[in-house]
């Protein structure tokens, strides 16, 4: 299947990139990896009329972290990100970098693409919306920052204005004693996440001091999970309360039915997700080496 | 956009197999497309064409890609190993070799891609564990073997390949 014909540009700097997708107009679009954007337009979803190809501009892949703060290039791939020393200090990361897809799509998909993509079953927003990350855009307007919370409004809808680029995003790293897990639910490895569970906790012993939860492909957008939240923070993490943040996590949910399952199906999925990135979690906090993957059907 | 309106094609020059080939091509045209139409190596396979199968699966600069959803203008200025590189002066590859000892084909239709994917492994760990092996080829579907002896094949050409075997 071919896209349907479109004009190509190279953008050497970010600047460049941000003038031509200014002058090209609403039919442009950035291309980086392209994991999302080509498969779209072979099946001819969107209008794009020019591409400009950002994915050879220069640094915008790099991967860096000091004690305090980890920054991630909008070009960094999820296979480099799954090799860094961040995901090796972070198993969260590892998590959800080597998740994704499979390893064709982990040397070519990005970062940014998954953001900018809007799509509610990627990975990255649920992951970053846990770690409370920033996302860094630049566009005519100059650079600004914003929450990746909240930055996909709609479906395939974000906050992103016209001529905009996602540059990176940036996250404090968690203090010690904080911990996390994310898991994702396959019908096989190419495949979007049925649902997706991130869960990043701060234990003081078993009391639990902080919790951050998200989930993917359980609405038009990624679901900050905030009832679930409410039932742990400040709460020691026996079974009952656990469990009654997996059941506040399913209603804050809204799946929808479809070739992977009913409504019915994917909520046992969250809860049972929720209740396993929990408990992943809290054995990492707990200085355990926990092996986390996504499950197939 | 209307399609009467002329694209301008782009030049680009790649690297296949160990051979440079410069073409002028449309922007839209796909990788996989550039090799088997462009260039005639029709070793790659096209087979769902959405991302998930891999049969068309070839490396681009040492790593695994699906060149289905890879358009030529990014493969510029870039190296391309295809299934008909991995033969050597008329002699198979081990893993060519270890496919066909260990049956880990049948149509044949997914294997490019799988040999591709195993071969991008064994590259980078010449001494996979079992479940490296089934994590490496993830992202290629056979729909004959139920994937044992594709297992055992990679495995023996492990072997073969460190020549401890």
């Amino acid at each position: 299947m071919y896209p349907a014909p479109f004009r190509y540009h190279r953008a050497a700097s970010i600047g460049e990139a941000i003038r031509q997708l200014s002058e090209l107009g609403e039919g442009a679009r950035p291309l980086a990896g392209g994991q999302s954007l080509l498969v779209w337009m072979k099946m001819r979803f969107g209008d794009f009329t020019d591409l400009v190809d950002i994915g050879r501009i220069p640094g915008l892949d790099a991967i860096t972290h000091d004690a305090k703060a980890a920054q991630i290039g909008a070009l960094a791939t999820h296979a480099r990100i799954a090799r860094s020393p961040l995901a090796k200090l972070l198993p969260i990361v590892g998590d959800c970098a080597n998740g994704i897809a499979d390893n064709q799509v982990r040397s070519r998909g990005t970062i940014g693409g998954s953001l900018a993509s809007g799509d509610p079953a990627c990975d990255w927003p649920v992951l970053l919306t846990v770690l409370d990350a920033t996302l860094h855009a630049q566009g005519p307007g100059g650079k600004r920052d914003l929450p990746v919370d909240g930055f996909v409004e709609d479906l395939y809808v974000t906050r992103l204005k016209p001529g905009e680029l996602v540059t990176g995003i940036s996250f404090a790293m968690p203090a010690k004693g904080s911990a996390g897990a994310y898991v994702g639910f396959k019908r096989c490895a190419p495949a979007y996440p049925t649902v997706s569970v991130g869960v990043q906790l701060s234990l003081q012993g078993e009391q639990c001091e902080d919790a951050r939860i998200a989930i993917g492909a359980a609405g038009l957008t990624t679901i900050h999970a905030r009832a679930a939240e409410a039932e742990l923070k400040g709460k020691t993490l026996t079974p009952a309360n656990v469990a009654r943040a997996a059941d506040a996590a399913v209603a804050e949910c809204d799946p929808v039915e479809d070739q992977r399952g009913s409504i019915a199906f994917k909520n046992s999925i969250i809860n049972a997700l929720v209740k396993r990135g929990i408990e992943a979690a809290k054995r990492r906090c707990h200085g355990e080496t926990v092996e986390v993957s996504h499950e197939y059907y | 956009m209307s399609t009467t309106e002329a694209i301008e094609r782009v030049p680009i020059a790649v690297t296949v197999n160990g051979q440079l080939y410069r073409r002028e091509v449309e922007p839209r045209l796909l990788l996989v497309q550039f090799l088997r139409e462009e260039l005639r190596l029709t070793g790659t396979h096209i087979g769902c064409d959405t991302t998930y199968c891999g049969a068309c699966t070839v490396q681009l600069n040492g790593a695994p890609v699906k060149s289905c959803t890879v358009l030529a203008v990014q493969a510029d200025g870039g190296e391309i190993l295809s299934v008909e590189g991995l033969e050597k002066e008329g002699e198979l590859h081990p893993l060519q070799k270890a496919f066909s000892e260990h049956h880990g084909l049948q149509c044949g239709y997914c294997t490019p891609g799988m040999l591709m994917s195993a071969h991008a492994l064994l590259a980078a760990n010449p001494q996979p564990s079992a479940r490296d092996i089934r994590k490496a080829i993830q992202g290629n579907l056979c729909r004959c073997t139920g994937y044992q002896n594709i297992f055992k094949a990679i495995e023996a050409a492990a072997t073969e390949l460190r020549g401890d075997g």
